[in-house]
C-alpha cells in the first residue's frame, strides 16, 4: 500500500476556504480514513437513537477522561465553515475549553466563538447552554461512562443483552435505593434517560437539570465516549424522557436565589466560596449566558442589586 | 395428599448434553404436573446440575426438548423460544433458587430493592406500592420488614436464601427450580427454611425442580424423585417408595450410606 498519497489528495480537494493549521497535521488532526469510521458510526448512532455504537477509538494527544471521544467526534464532523463553541461545566474559559479550542483553532483554522446562538458545533464538558439550541446546530458531549447500568451490572454482555431486549427494570432498582436511602431520587447527574421509548441512556455526567432541555431538541445531539469507544446519538426533534415513579416523578434542582451577577432565576447556578469567613455567591454556571444578560443590562440601564 | 391435574406442566424428553466427550446427561426424560415437588438426588458429578439447567432453559442441549405448559394452557418447546421469550418466562412464571445466594441476588442493593426487581422489570411504578409488596414478602419468608433497607451483604446465610426466595416468589411464579438451596446452612437453619419451603409450596400450589444431595431434604418435600448417576437416571418414583424400597443398586448404596445420629 502506498500510505503516502491519500492524505495530499484530500488536502488538495479542501474546499478553497484558506485555512492556517499546523504544519504537518491532517485537517482536524485524524487522518481522513479514521474520520470516515467514525463517520459512518456517527450515522449509524443518528439511525438508533440511543443506541452505543462501537468505534476504533484513536489514541489521542491528551489522556482518557478529558474528551477524547468528544475530540473524535468534533473533528470528525467539523468543515473548514463551522463555528465552534467549547464549554467545560458551562464555563468557556476553563482548563478543558481552552485546550480544545485551541487544539481544534491549531488543526483545523476553523472560526472559534462563546456565543451560543452563533455556534455551530458546541462541544461540551457536562453542561447543555441556558441558550436554547436552534435547527442545523450540533452538539457533542464529552462521556466518561456511556453504559447507565454499569454500576448495577458490570458484565458488559449481560448490559448488551439487556439492552437488546430492552430489559431496563435495572435502572429502576437505582432509583428505589436512592428514595430508599434518601427519601427522594438523590442521583443530580448523569440521570438516566429514556431516548425515543426505547433505548436507556446515560446523558453524561450533565446535571439533571439539563435533562429537559434534551427533549425535542431541534440540535443534533453526538456523545462520544473515548475510553470506553462508544458513540450514540439523540437527533433532531426526539423524545428523551427522564425516568421516575408514579409517586417519586423526575425533578430538577431548584435554588431558592438568583444569579449575584444577572440576576436570571432560571439558570443552573454554582455555588462559589468567595473568601475563608464563609462567604459565598451563587452565580450562573453558563458563562456566556451570564455575561450576555449583564451586557444586556448596562446597555440597557438598568440596575439590579447584588447581594 | 395434594392431587394433580390431568395435564403435566413441563414435559422432559430424551435430554442431552455432553461436554466434549465426556456425558454429562444422557436420555433424561419424565413429566412435572403443577403443584408437584420433584427432587433430584445423586452423587456430586452425576448431572444434576446440568439436567436443572438445561430444562431451565440456562444451556442448550445436544439432543431432546423441554415442552412447558404456558398459562394459557399451550404446550411450548423451551428451546425453541427466542431469547426475549426464555427470559420473560424465566424471571415472571419461573423461579431459580441458586445454591450461592449471591449468584441469585444483588448484593449492593437492598433487601427491597432485590424483592422489587422483577417487579419493577415488568412495569411497576408506584414506589409505595413497591415497597409494601417487598414488606409482605419479606414478613412471608420470616426476614424482619424491618431489615428492608439492608444489603443481603450483612444477612445470614438463611436469610439470604430465604430472601432469595421471596425475590423469586413475587411474581407469583407456578415452577421454581432450587440447586441445592440447603447446603452451606446448618441444620436448624435448613430445617426453618424447609418448613418454609414445604409451606410455600402448597399454599402457592407452587411446582418445583430441586435438586440436593441430601435425602433428608428429598424425604421431607418431594413427593416424587429421580436418582441419577453418571448423566443417567437411574430410578424414578414416589420418594418414599424409592428411599424405603430401592430397586436399583445404586439408590441402594445410596439409602445405606446416610449416617443415623
Amino acid at each position: 500500500m502506498s500510505s503516502a498519497s491519500p492524505i495530499n489528495v484530500i488536502k488538495a480537494s479542501q474546499p478553497e476556504v484558506q485555512v492556517q493549521t499546523a504544519p504537518d497535521v491532517n485537517f482536524a488532526y485524524l487522518d481522513e480514513r479514521t474520520k470516515r469510521m467514525i463517520r459512518r458510526a456517527i450515522l449509524k448512532a443518528v439511525a438508533i437513537p440511543g443506541y452505543q455504537v462501537p468505534f476504533g477509538s484513536r489514541e489521542m494527544p491528551l489522556p482518557y477522561g478529558w474528551g477524547t471521544g468528544g475530540i473524535q467526534v468534533t473533528a470528525s464532523v467539523i468543515g473548514p465553515e463551522d463555528k465552534l463553541k467549547v464549554i467545560d461545566q458551562g464555563s468557556d474559559d476553563t482548563v478543558n475549553a481552552v485546550n480544545i479550542r485551541r487544539f481544534f483553532q491549531r488543526t483545523t483554522g476553523v472560526q472559534v466563538t462563546t456565543l451560543t446562538r452563533e455556534a455551530s458545533i458546541i462541544q461540551t464538558r457536562h453542561r447543555i447552554p441556558e441558550t436554547p439550541l436552534q435547527e442545523g446546530q450540533m452538539i457533542v458531549y464529552q462521556v466518561p461512562v456511556p453504559e447507565p447500568m454499569q454500576r448495577l451490572e458490570p458484565r458488559e454482555t449481560e448490559t448488551r443483552t439487556l439492552h437488546a431486549l430492552a430489559e431496563y427494570g435495572l435502572m429502576h432498582v437505582k432509583l428505589y435505593e436512592d428514595i430508599a436511602r434518601c427519601g427522594h431520587i438523590a442521583t443530580t447527574y448523569d440521570y438516566p434517560v429514556m431516548v425515543n421509548g426505547r433505548y436507556l441512556m446515560a446523558p453524561s455526567p450533565i446535571p439533571k437539570f439539563d435533562n429537559p432541555k434534551m427533549h425535542m431538541s431541534p440540535a443534533l445531539q453526538i456523545f462520544g465516549a473515548g475510553r470506553e469507544k462508544r458513540i450514540y446519538a439523540v437527533p433532531p426533534f426526539t423524545s428523551v424522557e427522564s425516568l421516575g415513579f408514579d409517586d417519586h416523578p423526575f425533578e430538577v434542582q431548584k435554588w431558592n436565589t438568583v444569579c449575584a451577577l444577572c440576576g436570571s432565576a432560571s439558570s443552573f447556578l454554582d455555588e462559589i466560596i468567595t473568601d475563608d469567613q464563609g462567604s459565598r455567591m451563587h452565580v450562573c454556571s453558563d458563562s456566556d449566558f451570564c455575561q450576555e444578560r449583564q451586557a444586556d443590562q448596562t446597555s440597557a440601564g438598568v440596575k439590579h442589586d447584588a447581594l | 395428599m395434594t392431587h394433580f391435574e390431568a395435564s403435566p406442566l413441563l414435559c422432559v424428553q430424551g435430554l442431552s448434553k455432553r461436554y466434549g466427550s465426556f456425558t454429562a446427561l444422557h436420555e433424561a426424560a419424565f413429566d412435572l404436573w403443577p403443584g408437584e415437588v420433584m427432587a433430584v438426588v445423586g452423587e456430586s458429578g452425576s448431572g444434576k446440575t446440568t439436567l436443572l439447567n438445561v430444562i431451565a432453559a440456562r444451556m442448550q442441549p445436544d439432543h431432546g426438548s423441554v415442552h412447558y405448559r404456558m398459562r394459557d394452557g399451550a404446550l411450548k418447546d423451551v428451546h425453541a423460544m427466542t431469547q426475549a421469550e426464555q427470559r420473560l418466562l424465566a424471571r415472571t412464571d419461573w423461579g431459580f433458587v441458586h445454591q450461592h445466594s449471591a449468584e441469585g441476588l444483588r448484593m449492593d442493593v437492598s433487601a427491597g430493592a432485590n424483592v422489587g426487581e422483577r417487579l419493577m422489570g415488568l412495569g411497576h411504578r408506584n414506589y409505595g406500592q413497591l415497597r409494601a409488596t417487598a414488606q409482605e414478602w419479606l414478613q412471608r419468608v420470616e426476614i424482619d420488614p424491618l431489615r428492608i433497607d439492608d444489603t443481603p451483604r450483612i444477612f445470614s446465610g438463611g436469610m439470604r436464601q430465604r430472601l432469595q426466595i421471596a425475590r423469586n416468589l413475587v411474581t407469583s411464579p407456578r415452577l421454581i427450580f432450587m440447586d441445592e438451596p440447603t447446603s452451606g446452612l446448618d441444620v436448624s437453619v435448613q430445617a426453618r427454611l424447609l418448613d418454609l419451603l414445604r409451606q410455600l409450596t402448597q399454599e402457592l400450589r407452587l411446582a418445583m425442580v430441586i435438586v440436593t444431595h441430601d435425602l433428608a431434604v428429598a424425604r421431607l418435600l418431594a413427593h416424587r424423585m429421580v436418582v441419577m448417576q453418571r448423566g443417567r437416571i437411574v430410578e424414578m418414583g414416589l420418594t418414599d417408595q424409592v428411599l424405603d424400597d430401592p430397586q436399583h443398586s445404586y439408590t441402594q448404596l445410596l439409602v445405606s450410606s446416610v449416617l443415623q445420629p
